[in-house]
């Protein structure tokens, strides 16, 4: 058994010396400390990319980048294709892996000082596939063709039209044609299928190129500064001195690093299932809420919370100088401490960062800025608001609910989260002061001066002033204001 | 001959001219390749102003005093556009023959604003966006009003010119 495999392996090894090639670079010396689980999320990246395009071409078998038939085919694939709705799912969750996992190994090289000299271009490269895969996640999503799909495309091209003079330009290149429509698919698609991925594997081949090039960066120590005249020879003497062989000694974590990954998302893949298609992608159904994947909620919810003359700018200047200030980060610190224990505003970066984005994201999630936009027929106003009322004060609960206020302000904890809760507004606001609320608006309230009838007002003041419990006081006019309104 | 071809001595100035014509061909090679390729890419900017003039239906099916959803086919269309090639707007009937059609989409990042007739308002289920009635703006992120259509009245059916994606870069 082993004779003949051995002659074909040697029959090939005469024609292409690959392995004669090859073994220099698999078995190249690595320092020792470096075949350490925090080395592993490169290669698990790697592995999830394959995985990815694996998937990707046997969706491709079936999807049909029409969007008249987008959708139904992925309902086939859902319903009907063998394993077609496991993979998908696979696909899914393996981007959602692709860029978690590679936003740890961006983080790991980032507080190890990897991309300090002279692994600049490494790092550069590194930083443009991160932005080639969040654009494989965001025409990833289009291609998913439903709803999100088609109003996620209008909030792209909304952001692309606020570049000055050449926003109309850019929405229509983006668009392929004047609307979101099946040009628009098409576009995607291969952008997804061929552009954005062939941009991915070279940029893959430098990456790696480069490492194999210019060694594995060694586990930083405090004290070992980064010079250009001494770091090359001194990484050289260490990797001669005390280096392993990278096949099979820091190989072996890898291999379980890219094992492990690849399981989790089979895992989540068999348990979560596949994501979407959501409702047919029809912009006449008015009922959409449309949310972005993962990747993209944090900016979702940076675009709902920041005050509204600040966004142009932020999108328009501040993103593209954070990527480009990601890409200049070696040019600018590419000497001295590696070690993150001597480099606290790198460390302190890194918290922000993450907390902001995952603050951000979490806010994605809930969304409290969005109007809950059934809120006036499917929820029930709270027994206990209703009890004892006077006719007057029911009558208010009813224009509380029919007004629909709670589409933005919540009544025992159901409803929109825009606006304050009502629950105990008495306790706050006087008789007047609701009043003025109600007709002037105001606070990021519309006003309902034009909209409510003075009966209405009434009867919803009425109500309003009922909502305080039973041991605190009514809001009271501020005693300070009266004097200086006889002054006058 | 091939290797008799490549002993015989030439001319520097005759390597120097193969070498400046392979280049010069290839240059423009690119450049001939490359023309159309550019050229396709950036085909729709030349559509950038295109619009059309759409028929809504009749202004009896608009009741004064009312707004309502309205449907229409994108004037551009291609075959394969599917559900994608339908649109909706809010047509606003004032009183008469005065109209307000709105864009569904919202003017801060173009999600679908529904109409609320019992509190005469606009909301956007992505940011929060708000507008009264007449279209302006109410509260939340939007910098501007909502989007609307240039309409006509002929022979008792209103008509709006369309066909773009409406945006902060060109509205309607």
């Amino acid at each position: 058994m082993k004779k003949p495999l051995r002659s074909v392996v040697g029959w090939l090894e005469v024609r292409t010396g690959l392995a004669e090639a090859l073994t220099p670079a698999v078995t190249h010396p690595v320092p020792r400390r470096t075949a350490s689980w925090w080395y592993v999320f490169g290669s698990a990246t790697l592995a999830l990319f394959a995985l990815q395009i694996a998937t990707g071409i046997c969706l491709a078998l079936v999807y049909v980048p029409a969007a008249d038939q987008a959708y139904q085919s992925l309902q086939y694939l859902n319903d009907q294709a063998a394993f077609g709705s496991y993979l998908r799912a696979v696909h899914f969750w393996g981007s959602n892996g692709m860029v978690l996992v590679m936003t740890l190994h961006m983080l790991q090289v980032f507080l190890f000082g990897a991309y300090k000299y002279p692994r600049e271009l490494t790092w550069i490269a590194g930083v443009l596939l991160f932005l080639c895969t969040l654009g494989m996640a965001f025409t990833g999503q289009i291609l998913r063709w439903d709803q999100d799909a088609y109003w996620g495309l209008g909030i792209g091209a909304s952001i692309a039209a606020r570049a000055p003079v050449i926003g109309s330009t850019l929405v229509h290149v983006l668009l392929g044609g004047p609307i979101i429509a099946g040009r628009t698919l098409s576009r995607f698609f291969a952008l997804h299928v061929f552009a954005i991925p062939g941009l991915l594997i070279a940029l893959t081949g430098l990456h790696v190129w480069l490492v194999l090039r210019l060694g594995v960066n060694e586990w930083p120590m405090p004290g070992r500064v980064v010079d250009r005249e001494t770091y090359r020879k001194r990484y050289e003497d260490e990797v001669h001195r005390d280096g392993v062989p990278f096949f099979p000694v820091a190989a072996r974590k890898d291999m379980v690093g890219m094992a492990v990954v690849v399981l989790a998302v089979l895992a989540c893949a068999a348990i979560f299932g596949p994501n979407g298609p959501h409702g047919a992608p029809d912009p006449t159904v008015t009922d959409a809420s449309p949310r972005p994947d993962f990747y993209f909620l944090s900016l979702f919810a940076l675009l709902a919370l920041l005050p509204p003359w600040t966004e142009t700018v932020i999108l328009l200047v501040g993103m593209p100088l954070a990527i480009v200030l990601l890409l200049a980060l070696p040019l600018f610190a590419g000497t001295g401490e590696k070690s993150w224990r001597r480099r606290p505003v790198a460390v302190l970066s890194v918290i922000l960062i993450i907390l902001v984005v995952t603050t951000l994201a979490a806010l994605g999630v809930t969304s409290p800025w969005s109007p809950v936009m059934d809120a006036g027929t499917a929820l029930a106003t709270p027994v206990a608001y209703v009890q004892g009322r006077s006719p007057l004060e029911l009558q208010g609960a009813l224009v509380v609910q029919n007004k629909q206020c709670r589409n933005c302000h919540s009544l025992g904890g159901d409803g929109g989260r825009r606006g304050p809760a009502l629950d105990g507004v008495a306790t706050r606001l006087t008789r007047d002061q609701l009043i003025r609320q109600v007709l002037q608006g105001g606070g990021n309230m519309p006003a309902y001066g034009k909209n409510l009838v003075p009966a209405e007002v009434n009867a919803l003041v009425a109500f309003l002033e009922t909502l305080r419990p039973s041991n605190q006081a009514p809001a009271r006019a501020p005693v300070a204001a009266r004097p200086m309104a006889r002054q006058n | 001959m091939c290797a008799n071809h490549d002993l015989l001595p030439s001319s520097p100035s005759r390597r120097g001219f193969l070498f400046t014509l392979g280049l010069a061909l290839s240059g423009l090679a690119a450049t001939l390749a490359g023309i159309p390729i550019i050229g396709y890419i950036f085909g729709p900017v030349r559509g950038r102003a295109g619009q059309a003039w759409i028929e809504l239906g009749s202004v009896g099916n608009f009741p004064e005093g009312q707004t309502r959803l309205a449907t229409y086919e994108n004037p551009f269309r291609v075959a394969w556009d599917g559900p994608t090639a339908k649109i909706a707007c809010w047509v606003r009937r004032i009183g008469g023959d005065q109209f307000q059609v709105f864009a569904i989409n919202c003017a801060h990042l173009g999600c679908p604003v529904r109409w609320f007739p019992q509190s005469r308002l606009f909301m956007c289920p992505c940011h929060g966006g708000a507008y009264y009635e007449d279209g302006s703006r109410a509260s939340g992120p939007p910098p501007r009003g909502l989007f609307e259509y240039e309409y006509e009245i002929r022979q008792g059916q209103l008509w709006v010119r369309g066909g773009q994606l409406p945006t902060l870069a060109g509205p309607v």
